[in-house]
């Protein structure tokens, strides 16, 4: 074996030129693919990240059919069970308890229609950091009967910090929702949309608003590591009752996100697909000059008493090793920049402020890293295994048709 | 005793289009320890001869038999096993493989054969030092000249000590000088190691060393002198 391995090695060197112009094409796949798919991971983890932890955590717990039909006629209390539950997993490091629904606000002679949440404050503020995006006044506590007003909705309604918000709605089970709160705090969400209607009650100022005492819509999950998310959710599902409550996963509550995604994903996978077609076929052309030239040493390695397995095992190798020296300089080669972008992620808002506006306007911050994530790169490489090895079927088939006279004779 | 015997041995390439010839019913027989060339112009059949004797190709009719071995009734892989133990071979080109220096070529059958190191090592020491490029030891073959290649390729057929040295035009690339030491080897190692030397040839200087001459014309044997 090791003189196949000394023979192979050497061959590939016959002809340095050609190898490494195609150790280079390989190289290049290698090195823009990586590239390229951690860029895009890095992006989407980020969105995804952004998004997550934006507001919906990655997974929340409701009555069984409230996102369906998110009517506050479908809250529910938070029971001895689910705290247990939470307390009992090490990777649930908080329930984010919420009760949400709509309502008119008022302010003077102004009105206009918003989502309240009514949230815990510390938590709110452990997973959504809603205490940073204040931008005036200060954030409010739980107890409290104050408000906290988005920008949008202070803008649209002339209201200040201090001022008092009129807010009207239908309640649980339809009793009528009325109060008065002064604004503790305005905060700034980079979606205009969000910032046109939200506005955020401590979570028993909002019961009592809604006459639904204890009662919450959903239970947002602050957890450890996002890794761990299919071992919680089946955690959930297994020890929760099912039939009451819906234990969903961000990708379930966001399906038009995953969509985009995989989307986005399936796009970048044509491009590979065919870059690395246009590889395989350059590789396949070195492979088909390499044969051709070879034969008459076929032969007579043949003649001189090399069984043909022999032959196809070096030739396997020859191939292999060819695309795997590509694929290790691809690595080699794309591991610095995607560190450094994974290290100092591309910011859209020092490149252009239309950029950074538009990212902002669908609640993103601008911030793409570089994923880090082995698999890229060893996925690169088993590809290249995959491809030279069957790449490789061909000279070996031809080697097991070979007569060594006729090949002597070419 | 005879150890090569060709009984009716025909040979002809592309029965179904338009059939070629090369040999038209060949027998003789070559006894253990014999030098002997086959002699005859160009296309008269030599290297196809060579070649069935060999076990590098099989005659469409006629009887081969080599060390006692019918081989025109064994499979590739056996034949690949028969020649890798039995057979020589010297080629016009000298096939040397080109990424192994001298010492590897002459090793490398052995190494196939799965010879221990000291037994590859002594050998390959006393064969070097035989066809005399001791000293050349670690060239690759594009290093040496074309007498010092085809001595490698003696010696690389020499070195497992197969039992049949078949050598096709083997002096048809090298000078006077060349040819005339590596007959000297050929022929001392002939004596030395009793090996039977099959040579086919048109080169005169080599047919003035053969012990015997069997010289073909169009297919058939015309000739066969004992001298």
């Amino acid at each position: 074996m090791s003189t196949l391995f000394k023979l192979a090695w050497r061959n590939i060197w016959r002809n340095k030129r050609r190898t490494l112009i195609t150790i280079a094409s390989i190289l290049f796949a290698v090195f823009f693919a990586v590239f390229m798919q951690s860029i895009q991971r890095g992006a989407w983890g980020k969105i995804m990240d952004n998004v997550v932890n934006f507001y919906f955590g990655y997974a929340q717990i409701h009555t069984k059919g409230y996102w369906e039909e998110q009517s506050i006629n479908k809250s529910f209390e938070l029971t001895d069970e689910i705290n247990q539950l939470a307390d009992n997993s090490p990777d649930i490091q908080a329930l984010v308890p919420r009760l949400e629904s709509y309502a008119l606000a008022a302010f003077e002679s102004n009105t206009t229609g918003v989502l309240v949440i009514g949230t815990m404050p510390q938590r709110e503020a452990g997973m959504t950091k809603l205490n940073e995006r204040v931008v005036e006044g200060t954030y409010f506590q739980e107890g409290e009967s104050a408000v906290m007003v988005a920008a949008g909705v202070a803008e649209n309604l002339e209201i200040k910090v201090g001022d008092t918000l009129v807010v009207v709605s239908q309640g649980y089970h339809g009793v009528n929702a009325a109060g008065k709160y002064p604004v503790k705090g305005i905060v700034k969400f980079g979606s205009p949309e969000l910032n046109k209607q939200m506005i955020y009650l401590p979570l028993k100022t909002a019961q009592e608003f809604y006459g639904a005492p204890a009662l919450h819509t959903s239970l947002a999950l602050q957890i450890s590591d996002k890794g761990k998310l299919p071992e919680i959710l089946s955690y959930l599902k297994t020890n929760l009752d099912t039939s009451a409550y819906e234990v969903m996963s961000w990708e379930e509550l966001m399906p038009e996100m995953v969509q985009a995604r995989e989307v986005d994903t399936a796009g970048n996978k044509i491009i590979l697909f065919i870059l690395y077609v246009i590889i395989t076929f350059g590789i396949f052309g070195t492979i088909l000059m390499m044969t051709k030239e070879r034969e008459y040493e076929f032969g007579v390695l043949l003649s001189i008493g090399m069984k043909r397995g022999a032959m196809g095992l070096m030739i396997w190798l020859e191939i292999v090793m060819l695309g795997s020296l590509g694929a290790l300089a691809g690595m080699i080669f794309a591991f610095p920049l995607v560190y450094y972008f994974y290290t100092h992620p591309v910011d859209f808002g020092k490149i252009s402020e239309d950029m950074k506006a538009a990212y902002e306007k669908f609640g993103f911050e601008p911030i793409f890293p570089a994923a880090l994530e082995y698999s890229i790169f060893g996925w690169q490489a088993i590809l290249i295994l995959v491809i030279t090895s069957i790449l490789a079927i061909y000279p070996m088939l031809k080697i097991r048709k070979l007569k060594p006279v006729e090949a002597m004779r070419a | 005793m005879s150890v090569i015997i060709a009984k009716g041995i025909k040979k002809v390439y592309n029965p179904k289009t338009i059939p070629v010839h090369a040999l038209n019913g060949v027998d003789f027989s070559i006894e253990k320890g014999e030098f002997t060339a086959i002699v005859g112009p160009s296309g008269s059949g030599k290297t196809t001869l060579l070649n069935i004797i060999g076990g590098l190709d099989n005659p469409s009719e006629g009887y081969i038999e080599v060390g006692g071995q019918d081989i025109s009734k064994l499979s590739d892989n056996e034949l690949i096993e028969f020649r890798k133990n039995n057979i020589g071979f010297v080629f016009q080109a000298y096939n040397l493989i080109p990424v192994m220096t001298a010492k590897e070529n002459v090793e490398f059958v052995m190494l196939l054969q799965k010879r221990s190191q000291e037994e590859r090592d002594a050998r390959v020491d006393e064969l070097m030092e035989a066809v005399g490029i001791s000293d050349k030891k670690d060239k690759r073959p594009s290093q040496l000249s074309g007498g010092q290649q085809q001595r490698v390729a003696v010696a690389r057929a020499l070195a497992p000590k197969p039992h049949f040295i078949l050598a096709d035009e083997p002096t048809a690339n090298l000078d006077s000088k060349s040819t005339s030491n590596l007959l000297d080897i050929m022929a001392n190692l002939n004596k030395k190691e009793n090996m039977t030397f099959v040579f086919s040839t048109h080169d005169q200087r080599v047919i003035d060393r053969a012990r015997r001459v069997i010289t073909i014309d169009d297919g058939r044997v015309v000739s066969d002198e004992v001298r």
